[in-house]
């Protein structure tokens, strides 16, 4: 369980983030929503520790997350990042295995996790590939497989992060993609997920979180969340919200 | 990383050529020594019988062994730290003096040698362990330096530090420039040797440091070669996998700067091996540093001591630095990895 209070952030005199409160429910998938610069990526910068927030406390499993130690951190919190600066040819299994490093589970088993988590997001069949040769969205895919094998097979207490992990993907991999991460969030997990398609996110997620200006513009479920006044003023635009015909979720539709 | 992927036929085909290496690095030179009287003279030395050859025994105990063993090491430790820089800077094309160390080391012998020839009087038995310590020195400091210039808000930040490398690299290469104006014929001579690398003159003597440097890198990396593996991800993807990574960065630069520093203070500079066989062994084993450790520390000492061999035997008997021979072989291969790498 992964919980921030009131979290501010300042850069170079410009107020990046003011007073971002949030916990993430077990078995929950937070989708965090909110315009470019919004302050998205700097949020899960200090929910991952990676950044020190200027006021406010991040803390997992009621400690504050700069007093874990790394490995145990490890074991509980996993973090994609928007994108991978790996430019070395490790072989796809490889990169999905160091994955399970925090982890002494053993070859077998880890063998077996790597085969499932490639399995979930739909690329067992890059298997032996040279990640190097891989096209942007195979290799976004892989790295999702290697946070997962981080957790998996998922269990309450343990928290995923992910930053935009459908940006590469095409319409098929968006869905089965964040189907896995729904599915996994399902064994107990809390998912955390900086999305832009606004019907993905309404399709995913348990609850939203908008984001403008730095701050919570808005937050609940999807129903909620989603409401014309509050794109308008966030994002700009003029939407219509309907029902998913099959669904029943909101369906954005742009005017 | 799956054990049972692991080439082991090429780690024994490496351990074979570096047995090979260091066999006819002990029987050939100036003296041409029967290849049996080597082995029969290398069981004695273990104490294996008694081998009954003592021009053999003399030449091998009192000059080759300890070339060879100087060969090895430093021939080794420049792959191993080429293998933690490239890792460090997520790049293949590093190499070990990226930051900074063997310039530095350069600038402290470079100052020793030209500064005992016009100021100072230093007793000839003693000169060269000033050197050598001189240029350790110069390679620490430097590093320290870069180092330091790398940090910013308790981070050490990897491109502000190659930056600073070759700024630095470049002021110490003014100093050297310097130096090399005010030398004498002599002098020049000897800066310029020293510049090339040689792994003439090693004696027990001053094996010993680089020894006792070379164990602890060859045991203290390997140890990190999964944080190695993480930081290819990135600096905070392998945070994020457990990894104290500004620990890390610290321990390789400390191996690094260790490592190199007392190898060129051992032989001077010799180029392109921390670069070219990091880079040959991960075509060979992939870039698992698990296996990538182990297989460059093998083929660096091998390496080593096959230039070190040309060196002896294709002028003799003269003797050319080693450097250049290394460089002979080592720019034209990196070429050639240039150029297939783009088709």
């Amino acid at each position: 369980m992964l919980q921030a209070n009131g979290l501010s952030l300042s850069r170079g005199g410009r107020r990046v983030l003011s007073e971002v409160t949030l916990a993430l429910q077990a078995g929950q998938v937070l989708g965090v929503l909110g315009p470019n610069g919004a302050g998205k990526s700097s949020l899960l910068a200090m929910l991952s520790g990676e950044l020190a927030p200027g006021a406010g406390e991040v803390l997992l499993e009621g400690q504050p997350l700069e007093r874990w130690q790394g490995r145990q951190r490890a074991q509980r919190l996993a973090v994609l990042p928007q994108s991978s600066s790996l430019s070395f040819g490790f072989n796809v299994e490889q990169v999905v295995r160091m994955g399970r490093m925090p982890h002494d589970t053993g070859l077998a088993v880890d063998q077996q996790i790597v085969e499932q988590v490639l399995g979930a997001v739909d690329a067992s069949y890059l298997g032996g590939r040279n990640y190097l040769q891989l096209s942007g969205g195979e290799r976004q895919r892989v790295h999702l497989a290697r946070v997962l094998a981080q957790l998996w097979p998922g269990a309450d207490g343990q928290v995923l992060l992910l930053d935009e992990p459908t940006s590469m993907l095409d319409p098929l991999h968006q869905l089965s993609v964040l189907d896995a991460v729904r599915r996994f969030a399902d064994h107990g997990a809390s998912v955390l997920v900086i999305l832009h398609d606004l019907n993905l996110a309404a399709r995913y997620c348990d609850q939203l979180l908008l984001l403008g200006d730095g701050r919570v513009q808005a937050s609940g479920s999807p129903e909620q969340v989603l409401q014309p006044e509050a794109l308008h003023r966030v994002f700009g635009i003029d939407v219509l919200v309907q029902r998913h015909p099959e669904r029943g979720h909101p369906l954005i539709i742009a005017r | 990383m799956n054990p049972a992927l692991v080439p082991r036929w090429l780690f024994v085909a490496l351990a074979a050529l570096l047995l090979l290496a260091i066999w006819l690095s002990l029987a050939l030179g100036p003296v041409n020594l029967p290849l049996t009287d080597t082995l029969r003279v290398l069981f004695g030395m273990l104490g294996l019988g008694s081998p009954d050859a003592p021009q053999a025994e003399l030449i091998i105990g009192q000059i080759r062994l300890p070339r060879t063993l100087l060969g090895l090491m430093v021939g080794a430790v420049l792959a191993l730290t080429g293998v933690a820089m490239q890792g460090l800077f997520r790049n293949p094309l590093a190499d070990p003096g990226l930051i900074g160390v063997a310039s530095g080391a350069a600038l402290g012998a470079a100052l020793v040698i030209v500064g005992v020839a016009r100021w100072v009087t230093l007793p000839v038995s003693i000169e060269p362990y000033v050197l050598s310590a001189a240029a350790f020195a110069g390679g620490l400091l430097v590093t320290a330096l870069v180092y330091r210039l790398g940090r910013r808000n308790g981070q050490t930040q990897v491109a502000t530090m190659l930056l600073a490398g070759v700024a630095l690299t470049a002021l110490a290469g003014a100093v050297i420039g310097l130096m090399t104006y005010l030398a004498d014929d002599a002098t020049l001579r000897a800066l310029t040797f020293w510049n090339l690398g040689s792994l003439n003159g090693a004696s027990y003597a001053r094996l010993w440091p680089l020894l006792l440097v070379a164990l602890g890198v060859a045991l203290w990396l390997p140890r990190r070669a999964d944080a190695l593996n993480a930081m290819l991800l990135g600096e905070s993807e392998a945070r994020h996998l457990g990894f104290e990574v500004e620990r890390i960065k610290r321990e390789l630069i400390l191996c690094t700067a260790l490592g190199v520093g007392a190898a060129v203070a051992a032989a001077g500079l010799i180029g392109f091996v921390g670069l070219v066989v990091p880079h040959l062994m991960r075509l060979l084993v992939g870039p698992d540093h698990r296996l990538l450790l182990p297989a460059s520390a093998l083929a660096g000492g091998a390496l080593l001591l096959f230039a070190d061999l040309a060196a002896r035997l294709l002028v003799a008997p003269a003797e050319m630095p080693i450097g250049i021979v290394t460089a002979l072989i080592g720019a034209p291969f990196f070429l050639y990895l240039l150029i297939r790498s783009r088709s």
